[in-house]
């Protein structure tokens, strides 16, 4: 049995190899699993265009929207492993995905062939204009003390802004009065006009906002500063270390995908992450590119099974 | 007043380059033929094209996907008026009276004068948005969940008010419209709700799934069961163009329209769908005759039309002055934003003026060239109507099934689509009304949404939709307007006669 396993794994080594040579003759379909203009999808386009000139094939963005992501994805994991259909892995479907669904069709961390890190937004934490604190101690005392008049705000279960403040809220201990919303739009236009009180989501959807001075920035949960909001301090600086998160895209490729091609891939994006133009319009929107530790397939690999580790136990503990 | 005409002029400076107006006619043209085309909207055009878009100037770019979606706005008349497709949730209303125009050999009139309202209301939105776009937007600031909802329980009158039939059954499709609505995953905790297990409903059934199947499946159906009287105008097509009388009947809903629209326009929240229901609701109230309603009035077709472009331009309030897109195009315009590095926001009319002022501009041109655009394809779209039954339905099918399609990219879409023809055949049949449930079923969602949101503000207390001054206003006219719309029923048993 050994044998023949590793007689077919030979095979399909082989076969990719001459597969690889000529990879790719046709465009590829990358699949995005959120509606087109999202974070995400702003991500895939922006690498998928200029990986499309260093493979000499365009780089077709399907977006495939619907539950949380996993649909897509579901889609995505089935997909004939031939290298031209590849996918935009998120946070949400590659880290979160197995403690919010059940019946999950996909394991993300054995269905899949890592391409690389694309780029991750850090996690900003919001009050409205009106809210007593003014810095990240008075909103932890705050929240403490006033836990039950306190009401956040979010995008809806398994979205972004969902997640990342239940970890907010665990690591403070308390549990205010969560408001759902259809969207981060709408949730954004609530928190504005003050009917809610604080959220948690990606930097770029809340930058400009904070400079219109419209909601208050109190920290933001990654390891440096970010050049577009240099005024705000890190959860280090502001007294929450061990809050650090972001919502990270990468791109994967369906299981059995032939090693030659996820590495041609693979180089295909480092190229575009080096890529003067492509980083400062990631970077412009609060982006925070991988460094050169955190490239290649191998070490997303080991990144997404201990996202999926870290958020099993909060995302169960809250339901 | 200065600093408003020097705006003007920028934005016109900036709109009217060689290379922008060129921009602004694709983005129309594309707009124009997507509209037409049933199922496929705007939402997959812009995102299919957003790429396109990479190498272009921002200004430019913007000014193109914008025409697409207001031009589909206009586009999506036409289908409703020719062939009872409503392609937009916006256009449902339409179909009713526009559709029944058609039929008595009119078609040329609904359109033009769909055309000409538009125009109209496109051209005040423009100024409004450019004179008042800023305060409206604290207006707008005012409505929270429990407004929300108020304003939706007044959307449901309008429902009750637009059925032409039996009181009992509209009703009864409101609610199965409101029903059909909660199907897909719980917002709050992540349940999945009568979907029967089945993966593609978890994110609930699509707008175009449900209004294709219902109206335009069931339409098909119901033409080709007795071929003699089957329905796309064979008779006399008649005048191409509104007459004199005709405008005299128009003029008045058409103002009407413009300022509901607009103000529901500016609303977060996809207002601006309430827009020509609201409308349309006041037209036949105000009618002296409101029995012509649903079997082709002229002020059915002009009043919701206008209602429609005015909100259609309005909803870029909220999106070009706060950066919080109001519904599922805005959303994308904000992506196309945001990858030509315009982060959108309240600084955008201080930091791209220019941007912010063309776009402005464009829009008013962008309705200047749809008129000039959409008047001479009325000709071509009415010997449209000439092409035998036979040869027509099978391609309204298949463009209905490229459409669907491409909404989701999905294969079960179609499928759902079908099955929902055949629901809309029973219930024609039966003699229920569809108009009714779609409305119901737009409202739902947000509804529900909004529902719990104000809920869980108030900690549960359904005190808060009364105290809170403005929702306790809407909720008191939403019980006038039901009061009003109930007591005929019980003096004369309302339009029981018109029953057909």
């Amino acid at each position: 049995m050994k044998r023949l396993i590793l007689a077919l794994a030979a095979s399909v080594a082989f076969a990719g190899m001459s597969v690889a040579q000529t990879y790719p003759t046709k465009p590829i379909t990358m699949i995005v699993p959120f509606a087109a203009g999202g974070p995400t999808d702003i991500v895939a386009r922006l690498v998928s265009e200029n990986m499309s000139k260093t493979l000499g094939q365009q780089i077709v963005v399907e977006n495939v929207a619907g539950a949380g992501g996993t649909t897509g994805i579901t889609r995505a994991s089935q997909a004939k492993p031939d290298g031209y259909t590849i996918m935009m892995g998120h946070m949400g479907t590659h880290g979160a995905a197995p403690a919010l669904y059940a019946n999950l069709k996909y394991d993300p961390v054995k269905d899949f062939e890592p391409v690389g890190m694309a780029a991750g937004t850090p996690i900003l934490i919001v009050t409205k204009k009106a809210f007593p604190a003014n810095d990240m101690k008075e909103f932890v005392a705050y929240l403490k003390a006033n836990a039950d008049k306190v009401n956040q705000a979010h995008a809806g279960v398994g979205a972004v802004s969902h997640m990342t403040c239940i970890l907010l809220n665990s690591q403070i201990g308390v549990k205010p009065t969560a408001v759902p919303y259809g969207g981060t739009g709408p949730a954004l236009n609530d928190l504005v006009s003050g009917q809610v009180d604080y959220m948690c989501d990606q930097i770029v959807n809340l930058v400009s906002q904070v400079k219109a001075g419209s909601i208050k920035a109190l920290a933001i949960a990654s390891a440096e500063r970010s050049p577009a909001l240099p005024d705000v301090p890190t959860t280090k600086e502001a007294g929450l270390p061990e809050y650090q998160v972001a919502a990270w895209n990468a791109v994967f490729a369906p299981k059995g995908t032939p090693k030659d091609v996820v590495a041609k891939l693979t180089s295909a994006l480092n190229t575009a992450l080096d890529d003067a133009g492509t980083r400062k319009r990631l970077e412009d929107l609060g982006g925070v590119l991988p460094t050169k530790d955190e490239r290649g397939g191998e070490w997303l690999g080991k990144f997404v099974a201990s996202e999926v580790a870290r958020w099993n136990p909060v995302l169960k503990a809250s339901k | 007043m200065e600093a408003f005409l020097g705006n003007l002029s920028l934005g016109f400076g900036t709109a009217l380059t060689l290379n922008n107006i060129f921009f602004c006619f694709i983005g129309c043209m594309v707009g124009t033929l997507v509209g037409v085309l049933p199922g496929v909207g705007p939402i997959a055009t812009i995102a299919m094209l957003l790429p396109i878009t990479f190498g272009l100037d921002p200004t430019g770019a913007l000014i193109m996907l914008a025409g697409i979606y207001y031009g589909a706005q206009y586009g999506g008349s036409t289908t409703a008026i020719l062939v009872n497709l409503p392609g937009e949730a916006t256009s449902v209303v339409t179909v009713l009276d526009g559709h029944q125009m058609a039929k008595q050999g009119r078609a040329g009139v609904a359109l033009g004068i769909a055309a000409i309202g538009s125009f109209f209301a496109g051209t005040v939105a423009t100024l409004l948005i450019a004179a008042l776009g800023q305060p409206l937007t604290k207006l707008a600031q005012l409505f929270g969940p429990a407004e929300y909802f108020s304003l939706m329980i007044m959307g449901l009158v309008f429902a009750v008010v637009l059925a032409r039939g039996s009181i009992l059954k509209a009703i009864c499709m409101i609610l199965a419209g409101l029903l059909l609505s909660t199907v897909g995953t719980d917002l709050e905790t992540g349940q999945e709700r009568l979907t029967l297990g089945l993966q593609d409903l978890s994110d609930g059934i699509d707008f175009a799934v449900l209004a294709m199947g219902i109206f335009g499946f069931a339409e098909i159906v119901r033409n080709l069961e007795n071929p003699e009287t089957r329905d796309v105008v064979q008779r006399a097509v008649g005048k191409l163009l509104p007459g004199k009388e005709d405008f005299k009947q128009a003029y008045r809903p058409i103002l009407r329209g413009t300022f509901v629209g607009a103000i529901l326009g500016i609303l977060p929240g996809n207002g601006a769908v309430l827009g020509p229901f609201a409308s349309y609701t006041m037209e036949k109230k105000l009618a002296k005759d409101p029995s012509r309603f649903g079997r082709g009035a002229i002020e059915g077709v002009a009043g919701p039309e206008a209602a429609n472009n005015a909100g259609a331009q309005t909803a870029f309030i909220p999106l070009l002055t706060l950066g919080i897109p109001p519904n599922a195009v805005m959303a994308l315009m904000v992506g196309a934003m945001t990858i030509h590095g315009i982060i959108p926001g309240p600084q955008v009319m201080t930091k791209n003026p220019d941007l912010f002022w063309g776009m402005i501009a464009s829009m008013w041109l962008g309705n200047l060239m749809l008129l000039v655009i959409n008047l001479p394809l009325i000709g071509l779209w009415i010997r449209l109507l000439k092409v035998p039954y036979r040869m027509m339905f099978p391609a309204i099918m298949i463009f209905c099934c490229i459409g669907i399609y491409s909404v989701n990219n999905s294969t079960s879409d179609v499928l759902f689509t079908a099955f929902f023809g055949l629901v809309g055949y029973t219930l024609l049949k039966f003699g229920f009304e569809p108009a009714p449930m779609l409305l119901g079923f737009v409202l739902g969602k947000l509804m529900e949404e909004k529902l719990r949101q104000a809920l869980i503000l108030s900690r549960g207390s359904f005190m808060t939709f009364v105290e809170r001054p403005v929702s306790g206003v809407l909720l008191a006219i939403a019980v006038l307007m039901l009061i009003i719309a109930l007591l005929p029923s019980i003096r004369k048993g309302r339009d029981e006669v018109f029953v057909e």
